[in-house]
């Protein structure tokens, strides 16, 4: 039996090798089969793990130029500061719109129904009217008409935000949830927790907002809508929804900004579902009290953007550094404020410094100790400007610096207010880090960034389980942190582009545990391969990150040469890449995108200009200094601001006298040398209309920037010069 | 002086690829994430590589963290020797000919699946899905290799 079976298992295994080795000898390539696969295979992970590099650095393009433009909010408070002291007088008008927006006079007929119920709609209107209390037949009616493309009718609106602004103010700060009432609880279903920033994205805010609303009258315990960052009426300015409300209602564009600005500041500031979730847009800090917060008035918290008195003592630092610009006679600028005590007492420091370009942070910086109202570099030097005509100030006024120059602030709010300024702005702005500990938001320019101690505190504190919160884009829709103690949720699929990334919602039961919910829009973006997905991201981020880099050109050539002695226009590898982190402060990873930005010698070097060569201006600038193009794309956000608010009747259009008066208003605080005699040619060449009024919008749209090699933009550039010009 | 500007850079790279996947912030990555940092940093090391170089700067504590201390002399050293040089594009279509017995100038979507999944550093499911996905024509249903090469070269200059 077993010699039987042995000499039967030799005799298998026999055969076996055998079968193998005539395999072999019969197929004399498989060897080189497998080292055929193995190439392969090494070559496909190394295309696949190089394409998940390119999505990386491609995201971090996207969310350093977007932190970058967030950086500038605290400063647009101090322009609009300034703005207001300066705009009344050259207009010799009374309080307008600036104002309006920043200290609202209470309208008395902004607060009687009367004054909306008695508009008139007109018969040729074809959208919803609506009727109040809301029914389902309002909220299709809306539906059906926004994907219509209409546009709501203001009466409507008007009555629409003040119910909303009614049932808001029975509210509670903290609005508590509870799963035992319904099935399931649905941040983002039945019942609903919207967590913030419905607005300033996107052409369709109003429409987005209306429907939030309108469903929240029609289902007040179900509709549970938190305040986010962007629901701030000075954010709104920048952002691009004060300017589709003015696009959009032009007659009544001042009542709906004022009740939108009430209605936000009416939004509750957080959730708690069944006392153990905590939902708030941004975060917290090491000084959220949640029992304070509960308790605050949070209707007199307007806008995260009003600086406290504490800030104040940061402006001594930015102040220090600003102690530059003096012009030929030894005076300042912007000397229209005489010195007062407090001023003479800030001037003290250390002796001026000559070369503006000490270590304040510019616009697009990230990661500057400074204080975050240090303003950006400007290409050129100040040049002098006639003295604005003395005015009234008041004493005790504080040099603010911005945009290369000081503006004058209005007195600080008093203290009891700075502590509820500061409770608000935590939950608003906050962002969580993995470091212990709680620092100064200074990327965002407010709020804090959190460690898990804080995090782990705040549990403990309050018997929580789970901070849920937004404000920061994630590629999947959502992210955990903190050892799970805190979820990160982004609904807005592809954010930056088409294809940037998902979007999420999170669907909570009674056993509080989320599940998560991802999708992605887009027609497009499932027949695609990642290759191609990552290509059309990768080159928009590309895209974007150059026009940053053009508008900085006079400032990075005027770097680079310092290190080409010879101006041989090529400098190395490492010395492209540091004057590109010195002067733009983006946090990216320059080497690895050198090779999408410019080209190389057979040597090596990098010839610096060649990441100018595809971009240019949409005009023919022969006419005025070379940086205009650069200034004004750079600033264009804030000249539209400027250009919209004087344009106070918002018809698109500006005179020829308030478009001169714009730019030298806004020249002055950039103490950019521009000749004024070259703007007004300029202005009288664009095509203007009948009567002798601009399209500012035109206006700056000749100045953009373009993408030499983008034949859409090279067909439209033609069509407008051959209007133009 | 040259030597010391290229270790700088060498550097830089090392550490710009090494911080894109530290997600914890404290210059540490999880071990498979190695692979793909080497492969980012145009090296073309086999998986037996790829572990060569953890079994080198792994902690001894067995923890699944990488340091960028440990990992920066030795990725330094690798940059510096070249020491895993990429695929030449004609080796990489010679490779494909190789499995393409019947030299029909592509290759079946079967035929590509058994040798990738089957023969030497096997595929995963995951992995395989999505070479398909991209690399095969929607049209007639196969992988034109010849075409594939050309679009997917990328410059090893990084």
């Amino acid at each position: 039996m077993g010699c039987g079976t042995s000499a039967a298992a030799t005799e298998t295994h026999v055969k076996r090798v055998e079968k193998i080795e005539g395999e072999a000898s019969r197929n004399p390539s498989r060897a080189l089969t497998m080292k055929a696969a193995v190439l392969i295979q090494q070559w496909y992970r190394r295309y696949m793990a190089h394409l998940e590099m390119r999505r990386r650095y491609t995201w971090n393009i996207f969310q350093s130029i977007e932190y970058a433009g967030e950086q500038d909010q605290l400063q647009l408070s101090s322009f609009f500061s300034f703005m207001m002291d300066n705009f009344t007088q050259l207009n010799g008008n009374g309080p307008d719109l600036i104002s309006q927006l920043l200290e609202p006079v209470l309208d008395p007929w902004l607060g009687k129904e009367s004054g909306f119920s008695s508009m008139a709609v007109p018969d040729s209107y074809t959208g919803p009217r609506l009727s109040f209390p809301l029914s389902v037949c309002d909220t299709n009616a809306l539906l059906h008409a926004f994907k219509e493309q209409q546009t709501l009718h203001a009466k409507y609106l008007l009555q629409l935000l003040y119910e909303t602004k009614k049932l808001l103010r029975q509210m509670p700060n903290i609005v508590p949830l509870s799963t035992s009432y319904t099935k399931d609880i649905t941040i983002c279903e039945t019942p609903y927790v919207f967590n913030g920033d419905f607005v300033d994205r996107g052409k369709k805010s109003i429409e987005v907002v209306v429907l939030l609303f309108a469903y929240f009258l029609l289902y007040p315990d179900y509709m549970h809508l938190n305040r986010g960052n962007h629901e701030d009426h000075i954010m709104n300015l920048r952002y691009g929804f004060t300017r589709e409300v003015m696009q959009k209602y032009k007659t009544h564009s001042r009542e709906i900004l004022q009740l939108f600005q009430d209605v936000f500041s009416l939004l509750p500031l957080a959730a708690i579902i069944d006392g153990k979730i905590l939902i708030v847009h941004g975060g917290i800090s090491d000084q959220t009290d949640l029992d304070f917060l509960c308790s605050l008035d949070r209707h007199k918290v307007k806008s995260a953007l009003r600086l406290p008195r504490q800030s104040f003592e940061t402006l001594d630092l930015a102040q220090n550094c600003r102690q530059t610009r003096l012009r030929p006679d030894g005076s300042r600028p912007n000397s229209r404020n005489q010195r007062t005590p407090n001023q003479s007492r800030r001037r003290r420091g250390p002796p001026p410094h000559q070369d503006s370009a000490v270590s304040c942070s510019s616009s697009s910086s990230s990661s500057s100790s400074m204080s975050p109202l240090c303003s950006p570099r400007s290409p050129s030097c100040l040049s002098p400007h006639p003295r604005s005509p003395s005015m009234h100030f008041t004493l005790h006024s504080l040099q603010v610096p911005f945009l290369d120059s000081l503006s004058s602030l209005p007195p600080p709010t008093p203290p009891q207010h700075e502590r509820e300024w500061k409770q608000v702005i935590d939950i608003l702005w906050s962002d969580p880090k993995n470091q212990d500990g709680c620092f100064p938001n200074l990327f965002r320019g407010g709020g804090c960034y959190f460690g898990p101690d804080v995090t782990e505190r705040l549990m403990l504190q309050h018997g929580l389980k789970l901070l849920i919160r937004s404000h920061e884009c994630k590629q999947e829709g959502y992210e955990l942190c903190h050892g799970g103690r805190v979820i990160t949720i982004f609904s807005a699929s592809n954010y930056y582009e088409e294809g940037s990334n998902r979007g999420a919602y999170i669907k909570m039961g009674k056993d509080l545990v989320p599940r998560f919910y991802q999708y992605q829009v887009g027609r497009s973006t499932r027949k695609l391969t990642l290759t191609q997905r990552v290509r059309v991201v990768e080159s928009s981020a590309l895209r974007a990150l150059k026009e940053k880099l053009f508008t900085h050109r006079s400032e990075l050539m005027a770097a680079f040469k310092e290190f080409d002695h010879n101006l041989k226009g090529c400098v190395s590898v490492s010395e492209w890449a540091h004057v590109l982190e010195s002067t733009l402060r983006l946090d990216l990873p320059w080497r690895t995108l050198r090779p999408h930005l410019v080209r190389v010698t057979a040597e090596g070097a990098v010839e610096y200009g060649s990441c100018f060569e595809d971009m240019g201006s949409g005009t023919q600038l022969a006419q005025v200094t070379p940086n205009l193009a650069e200034t004004l794309f750079r600033y264009r956000t804030d000249i539209e601001i400027i250009f919209n608010i004087i344009d106070k009747d918002h018809s698109g259009l500006i005179s020829i006298e308030e478009f001169r008066q714009t730019w030298r208003l806004f020249s002055a605080h950039l103490g950019v040398d521009i000749n004024n005699a070259a703007i007004d040619d300029l202005a009288r060449s664009i095509d203007f209309n009948k009567d002798g009024s601009i399209d500012f919008a035109e206006f700056l749209d000749a100045f953009r920037v373009v993408h030499k090699l983008d034949k859409d933009q090279q067909l439209s550039r033609k069509i407008t010069n051959a209007e133009t010009f | 002086m040259a030597a010391r500007w290229q270790n700088t850079d060498f550097h830089k790279k090392i550490k710009t690829a090494f911080k894109a996947f530290d997600t914890k912030g404290n210059n540490t990555v999880d071990h498979r994430e190695i692979g793909t940092i080497m492969f980012s940093l145009g090296c073309f090391p086999s998986q037996a590589e790829v572990h060569d170089v953890i079994a080198q700067v792994e902690e001894d504590d067995t923890s699944a963290y990488i340091s960028l201390e440990k990992f920066l002399p030795v990725m330094t050293k690798v940059l510096l020797e070249k020491k895993f040089p990429p695929t030449q594009e004609d080796k990489l279509l010679q490779a494909f000919e190789v499995l393409d017995k019947k030299k029909k100038g592509y290759l079946e979507k079967e035929e590509l699946t058994k040798y990738m999944m089957q023969e030497g550093e096997a595929f995963t499911q995951k992995e395989m899905d999505e070479m398909l996905t991209a690399f095969t024509d929607q049209t007639n249903n196969v992988i034109h290799y010849k075409d594939l090469i050309d679009q997917h070269i990328f410059d090893s200059d990084l």
